[in-house]
């Protein structure tokens, strides 16, 4: 059967735009339950909600020929976000087949772990040689700091949730962003430190994120500045420390950069994995954010 | 393509700016609300999209062998190589005498040969003296070229100054000497053994300080690595924990632990590894390697070491730096 071959490639970026190059597919993103989530946080870069459908949920057939593909070009680990991803009702089948290629982390806001679907996903872990791990968000060690940004009553279910897995014998990367400007210092640190001991978890794990201001987030504290933007000279010689050079993003609408562009139509790279290890030229604005901080969305 | 979740009945307010309900039939388009038709329609038409021929082009193009001009060593039937020295040269002397037991043809040394334990220079007679083989780890990238801190990058408050006590101190107590020579070591190396040809690398192929734990290296990972390469095997440490995967193709993955600390598994032991070529099959054979620990202990505790790190080589657990653990290796953890 005759292959239509059909390319709508972005007009060639003009020469201060930077380009990066796919250099290896490290890490392989599925927006899992589309844009859809039990809530709306103030700082959301893809501003899920529960009426966002921008991207909707992903099933366990549709996510079967990325794995394959996946494996092919050597992706080390498969990462489900959201939206909320325990909205999808087939995400522990996908967590089990996912398993069976490579580790998985699962990006929650940690709602919607009853103790019995905890227990579940330890059955699930522990039949996989693969690691299989939980990053649970949170924005501030009190229901006074976390809860205007992700919602009343939610910081007392974020630490149900916490203590459901480690029940259970998961033990989740406990994720901060730089909402608040000290959480991300030593005092800040500890402060969570603390408060993980407190609910008895004796390992404790924790990510601080900072904070894109794209999305939810440009309209609680402003969008960028017109200069806040990567131009050519910017080049440190290697794009390295960005993860658009070493991941990309599945969502029901394609395959994407990386898993904050995927509200940008611009952001999409084509349907198929192969579609997309071309390079990518960088010229939003949150691009800025990754170079200047060095983000990685990545544990 | 995609499932629709069905909107949970709890959200039922309607006022067009409440969060919770403004992208009823709209979509979030950089910064402003779309109907949901018109992105998906700009999406649909965004990217490349490549005809079947294109994309198996593609898929060989991006996992296509690269040129290494790294000379091969040997051929060899038997080999020892162990990582992560850490500046035991308690257990380093204990490996040499092994390896002469085992008949190794040649020692051959992953990297890391300081950090944690005491009296760094000591290392170097001995690695002259059981005639290793040694390429480059981070902590001899660092020395070499002068850097503050191993680099490490740890979330932890705890872990930094561990790393940063541990680093300092060796930084000061290696000689100029040592320092020079680690910066002529090789990054990687290749060794034949039997009819195989085994990449010998610190972290990773790609990165000195990538750590490629059992649970979170993917075998089909493993085998594009090596096929880019052009390998059939590989051979790494950075993590100081050792495991040995035989890949689908025949080809073999194998993390040789380290002799500096132990394993994480309760014992005083640290851990070696001897390959030997048995014609179609290669021999891999992780060995625990007792030595005098309480020797050590003695020597860290004489030069002031941190009592944390005493304890991981008196109780065979990591007490510290413990973050870099995936979820199966932390589990297992006491700590
Ligand atoms: S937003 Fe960040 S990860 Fe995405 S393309 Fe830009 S630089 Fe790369």
């Amino acid at each position: 059967m005759a292959e239509p071959t059909h390319s709508n490639a972005p007009p060639a970026p003009s020469a201060s735009v930077p380009v990066v190059e796919l250099g290896s597919l490290d890490t392989l993103w599925f927006q899992v339950s589309g844009t859809v989530c039990n809530l709306a946080c103030s700082h959301c870069f893809v501003s899920s909600s529960p009426t966002n459908h921008t991207h909707e949920a992903l099933s366990l057939a549709e996510i079967e020929p990325f794995l394959i593909e996946g494996a092919a070009l050597g992706v080390r680990e498969y990462y489900f976000t959201g939206g909320e991803p325990f909205l999808n009702p087939d995400l522990e089948a996908i967590l089990a087949r996912t398993l069976a290629f490579g580790p998985a982390t699962v990006l929650t806001n940690g709602l919607l772990l009853p103790p019995d679907r905890c227990r579940r996903l330890a059955a699930i872990a522990e039949a996989s040689s693969y690691s299989l791990d939980f990053r649970v968000s949170m924005d501030g060690y009190s229901a006074e700091t976390n809860d205007p940004i992700r919602g009343d009553g939610t910081f007392d279910r974020i630490l149900g949730g916490i203590t459901n897995l480690s029940a259970a014998g998961l033990n989740p990367v406990i994720t901060v962003t730089e909402v608040h400007d000290d959480n991300g210092t030593v005092q800040g640190k500890q402060r969570f430190f603390r408060l993980l001991e407190r609910l008895g978890i004796d390992k404790p794990r924790l990510k601080i994120l900072p904070v894109f201001r794209i999305g939810a987030e440009a309209e609680r504290t402003g969008a960028y500045e017109s200069w806040q933007r990567l131009r050519e000279s910017d080049s440190p010689g290697s794009w390295e420390h960005l993860q658009c050079s070493s991941c990309r993003m599945v969502t029901d609408q394609g395959v994407w950069v990386c898993p904050i562009l995927v509200n940008e139509p611009e952001g999409k790279m084509g349907e198929t994995l192969a579609d997309t290890l071309t390079g990518f030229a960088m010229t939003h604005s949150a691009c800025w954010t990754c170079h200047v901080h060095g983000v990685s969305c990545r544990t | 393509m995609g499932q629709r979740i069905p909107e949970d009945p709890a959200v039922h307010k309607d006022r067009s700016t409440d969060k919770l309900t403004v992208h009823r039939g709209l979509a979030t388009w950089g910064e402003k609300l779309v109907p949901l038709d018109r992105f998906r329609e700009a999406a649909r038409q965004a990217g490349r999209q490549l005809s079947a021929s294109e994309r198996s082009r593609e898929l060989e193009s991006f996992t296509e062998r690269r040129a290494d001009p790294t000379p091969v060593e040997g051929p060899f039937s038997k080999i020892v190589v162990f990582g992560g020295v850490y500046s035991n040269h308690f257990a380093l002397e204990a490996l040499l005498e092994a390896s002469h037991r085992e008949g190794a043809e040649a020692i051959y040394c992953l990297g890391d040969l300081g950090g944690f334990g005491p009296k760094p220079d000591k290392v170097r007679p001995l690695l002259d003296e059981g005639r290793v083989l040694a390429i480059q780890g981070n902590y001899e990238q660092s020395l070499a070229s002068g850097q503050e801190d191993c680099n490490c990058g740890y979330t932890d408050p705890r872990d930094n100054h561990f790393a940063e006590i541990s680093y300092g101190y060796t930084d000061r107590n290696t000689s100029a000497d040592f320092k020079r020579w680690m910066g002529t070591l090789p990054e990687r190396r290749r060794v034949r053994l039997g009819a195989r040809e085994l990449l010998l690398v610190h972290g990773s192929p790609r990165r000195v300080n990538e750590f490629l734990f059992a649970s979170t290296t993917p075998a089909a990972f493993l085998e594009v690595l090596l096929e880019q390469e052009g390998a059939d095997g590989l051979l790494c440490t950075h993590t100081g924990l050792h495991w040995h995967r035989k890949l689908p193709s025949g080809r073999d993955a194998v993390n040789v632990g380290a002799i500096g600390r132990p394993a994480n598994d309760g014992s005083t032991s640290v851990w070696y590894t001897v390959l030997e070529d048995y014609g179609p099959e290669l021999s891999v054979a992780h060995r625990p390697l007792a030595y005098d620990h309480a020797g050590l202990a003695h020597e860290m505790r004489a030069e002031e070491l941190p009592e944390e790190f005493v304890e991981t080589i008196t109780t065979g657990w990591w007490t510290t730096c413990l973050e870099i653990l995936p979820a199966k290796e932390r589990a297992r953890s006491r700590f």
